[in-house]
């Protein structure tokens, strides 16, 4: 029996129950309605819940946990659970039964089970990490791992798995990212939010925010074809710095203007939020727009900015296409921003693409590399929140 | 003594202050800083527009080529001696005949039709000449006969797909000068497709197989398509709606209307706002580990890709959902409460409606975000190459199918460079989906909305 059928069938079950309790709380209170404790149709839908919903997770469930079982065994206990909840339900079904009272309570449960699957998730990503990471750590010394600085992965044994290289990549090219987003992403928000025109602010907004909507796979090819290739054309090849397309440059520059509408529109609510009579103070006393600016505006909205630059920052260290596609693979830790490097993000892809085998060092690490970016990540996260948080209360 | 006095005090005489009208130094100064810094503001969102503008045009002039394709249309004896040896029309008989027979049959084809044509060229061989034809052509010729058996025995027009390097000649990738040093093609054979072309027998056209086909092996970039990564993210988006936004929406409704203010309400709200600044590529290690390696739920397959990204848009939608549900005034949950309603009803019968433009909103936003991501279905095994279409749902979300950007992803690892142009067109045919998504939940919000 497909699942398709079982589904159908719970669902018919479930309808009917709803037809029949109605219609029989209705008869029982001798066809006036107002006998009854709820409204007639919340008997219907006690039924109804009750038919259906332990027997769809109960398929949920059991077709998450084992998802070769057999259909018919699977069919058949959803069946008899249906069956189970249809029957005792409608012999609870009396006009006297607080109908009203036992759906809303259901309904409560199912938005509480609900609103629980952030925690699941967060532990499932927690634990599904720490056990791997802890596999990992048995074969392979968490001191060379954290401390080394070679990456050389051999599936035959004998690799060298340092997360020094990786992670010197990665600020490497969040620090270009950073470098060129913040000045941009600012300075776009101080004009927007001080000077421009209404008709401006409408139409760059909007057109600078389209930047945050574009997928990173864009970004990334973008990297890889255009960008890439004429950064090497005119800037490494000719200084002699190096001749590979794909370079942190390259990566951090692409980055960077993916965080320019991050980085601006967060700014621009900061700096929305300053009290206008700290400008009329300093406008007032004869500062000029720039001056009020620079000397109020900022400093009022700074650990505001302070926090939207440490989510960009966490958002640069955990990309992973344009990083992919944008910085190469070779694991180095070099100066020369034109030379190719590598992040943690390029190495997890590259780890558990193709054939894996989940008891080797090699694939494991790849859980052990997630979990320090999911620590670095959440940590300037919190951080970035608190102070967020903390700069709002300020002026409110 | 002030600072005037002080700064002034080494000047020999004074000058007496002309007008107000006149700017002195320091005046002057600071009006010139201040333009510069009115400049770098408009310079700075001059190079995010600039940006964007790049970005666009050159995904734009690179993928648009993808949409175009170059056929060869020339008649094709369809032998029947050697496609159905016991002459019976006998469909499994017909089965029997590979690909490799309709290639001998479609080499003999241009071979003729060349030599009817009175194409002459120096230098062409042989090989040029029936390489002329894409390797997939003979497959759909083979499939055409298939489906239709009666046309064995006599001679067809076939609109056949020419080698990626000829189109590639077209489209302005290849030149002259680099096919003298590769392997895959030569100049006579690209003049012998100029002579066909002033012939009328070989033509770029619009291109829909891009949009229906399924990807191709590495040798026949003229042949690969986005048809099963369309269906694939398809099927991840169905996913997703029905498992994201009754969760999501259910979600929110608890922690706004419901939750008591305790500890356990703090740590689910704390952890929403996390999940949504984790970085997507953690997704995709959760599903790996939880949905394949525990589970075992099979690699590649949308449900897996929806259940990943489900879990990625969750944050976005309940977000969205809250603030939708804040907005609606309490004006509303009173008068509802006044009347008698249960809590639960107010909720459902009149919040919930009032906040709906905004959960669609909200909905369409996060859906668009599930679209264009690429990094957690990389981990689950959806960057296999996939060449058969996946069924019909529910059964179908089990089978093995790629998605947009995974698929944009594949391709710029292979080594023709004709597979970057299928990339961007691939990624044409992502923004315009991203574009519909954003207009339309752009136009409910203009439509719906309402100020109280």
């Amino acid at each position: 029996m497909p699942v398709s059928w079982t589904l159908l069938i719970v669902l018919a079950m479930a309808a009917a129950g709803f037809a029949i309790g109605r219609s029989r709380v209705l008869a029982a209170a001798g066809g006036d309605s107002r006998r009854l404790h709820s409204r007639t149709s919340y008997y219907g839908w006690n039924i109804a819940l009750f038919t259906a919903v332990p027997a769809l997770f109960l398929i949920a469930i059991w077709l998450f946990a084992q998802p070769q079982a057999n259909r018919w065994v699977l069919g058949a206990a959803a069946l008899v659970l249906a069956a189970m909840g249809l029957f005792w339900t409608l012999g609870r079904t009396t006009p006297q039964f607080r109908a009203r009272i036992a759906v809303e309570g259901f309904v409560r449960g199912l938005l509480i089970m609900c609103s629980m699957i952030a925690i699941l998730t967060t532990a499932g990503i927690v634990f599904s990490m720490l056990f791997e990471t802890g596999h990992f750590f048995r074969q392979y010394p968490w001191q060379e791992f954290f401390f080394g600085t070679t990456w050389s992965p051999r599936f035959g044994g004998g690799s060298q798995l340092g997360i020094l290289p990786l992670l010197w990549g990665t600020l490497y090219i969040s620090f270009i990212a950073l470098a060129v987003s913040i000045p941009i992403g600012l300075f776009a928000a101080i004009y927007m939010s001080e000077y421009a025109s209404p008709r401006l602010r409408g139409i760059a907004k909007p057109l600078i925010e389209v930047l945050a909507g574009i997928p990173t796979i864009v970004y990334g090819l973008f990297a890889l074809v255009t960008v890439g290739p004429a950064l090497r054309d005119y800037f490494a090849q000719p200084l002699g710095l190096g001749s590979s397309g794909s370079s942190v440059m390259t990566a951090g520059l692409v980055m960077g203007i993916m965080l320019i509408p991050f980085v601006s529109s967060l700014s621009d609510d900061i700096i929305n939020a300053v009290p206008q009579s700290l400008r009329d103070g300093a406008l007032g006393l004869g500062s000029t727009k720039s001056e009020t600016v620079r000397n109020v505006v900022l400093p009022a909205a700074l650990p505001g900015i302070v926090g939207a630059i440490l989510l960009a920052a966490s958002r640069a260290i955990g990309e992973t296409m344009i990083v992919v596609l944008g910085a190469g693979a070779a694991a180095r830790m070099d100066l020369n921003p034109f030379e190719a490097m590598t992040t943690i993000t390029v190495k997890i892809v590259s780890q558990l693409t193709g054939d894996t085998d989940f008891a080797a060092p090699e694939t494991l690490v790849a859980f052990a590399l997630g979990l320090t970016l999911f620590v670095i990540t959440l940590g300037l996260n919190v951080v970035a929140l608190y102070v967020v948080r903390k700069y709002r209360e300020q002026y409110e | 003594m002030t600072d005037a006095t002080l700064s002034a005090a080494p000047a020999a005489a004074p000058k007496p202050r002309a007008s107000l009208l006149i700017a002195d130094e320091r005046t002057r100064k600071r009006n010139a800083a201040e333009s510069r810094f009115r400049a770098y503001g408009l310079s700075a969102i001059g190079i995010a527009l600039i940006a964007l503008v790049v970005l666009l045009s050159s995904v734009l002039t690179d993928g648009i080529g993808a949409f175009r394709q170059t056929y060869l249309t020339l008649p094709v004896a369809l032998d029947s001696a050697r496609l159905d040896k016991n002459g019976n029309r006998d469909p499994e008989d017909i089965k029997k005949a590979t690909t490799l027979t309709y290639g001998k049959l479609l080499d003999q084809a241009v071979q003729n039709t060349v030599a009817q044509q009175g194409i002459a060229i120096a230098g062409l061989t042989e090989k040029d000449v029936s390489d002329l034809v894409s390797k997939e052509a003979s497959a759909q010729l083979r499939n055409r006969v298939i489906a239709n058996p009666e046309l064995i025995g006599q001679t067809v027009d076939a609109r056949v797909l020419v080698n990626g390097r000829v189109d590639g000649y077209y489209k302005g990738r290849v030149s002259m000068d680099s096919a003298a040093r590769d392997s895959n093609t030569s100049p006579a054979q690209l003049q012998l497709a100029d002579a066909l072309k002033d012939k009328g027998l070989l033509a770029t056209q619009w291109n829909w197989s891009f949009l229906t086909n399924p990807d191709a092996s590495d040798q026949r970039p003229e042949a690969a398509g986005v048809g099963v990564a369309i269906l694939g993210s398809l099927y991840m988006m169905l996913v997703v709606l029905v498992l994201a936004v009754p969760i999501g929406v259910a979600a929110s409704i608890y922690l706004e209307e419901f939750a008591p203010k305790n500890r356990l309400t703090d740590i689910i709200e704390v952890n929403i706002s996390n999940l949504a600044a984790v970085p997507s590529i953690v997704f995709g290690i959760l599903g790996l580990a939880a949905f394949i390696n525990f589970a075992g739920l099979p690699q590649s397959a949308p449900i897996v890709g929806g259940l990943v990204l489900t879990l990625m848009t969750l944050p976005t939608i309940i977000i969205a959902t809250r603030a939708a549900l804040k907005a609606v005034p309490p004006s509303i949950r009173d008068a509802a409460l006044g009347v008698g309603a249960s809590k639960m009803q107010s909720v459902f019968h009149h919040v919930l409606p009032l906040a709906m433009p905004g959960i669609l909103t909200g909905t369409i936003i996060g859906l668009a975000q599930a679209l264009g991501e690429t990094a957690p279905l990389l981990l689950i095994g959806m960057v296999a190459f996939v060449k058969n279409f996946p069924a019909a749902p529910p059964e179908g979300l089990f089978d093995p199918a790629s998605a947009l950007p995974v698929q944009v992803y594949n391709w710029t690892q292979r080594a023709d460079p004709a597979f970057f142009e299928r990339a961007s067109g691939a990624i044409i045919v992502l923004l315009v989906f991203l574009l519909c998504m954003n207009i339309l939940a752009i136009f409910l919000r203009r439509k719906f909305e309402r100020r109280w």
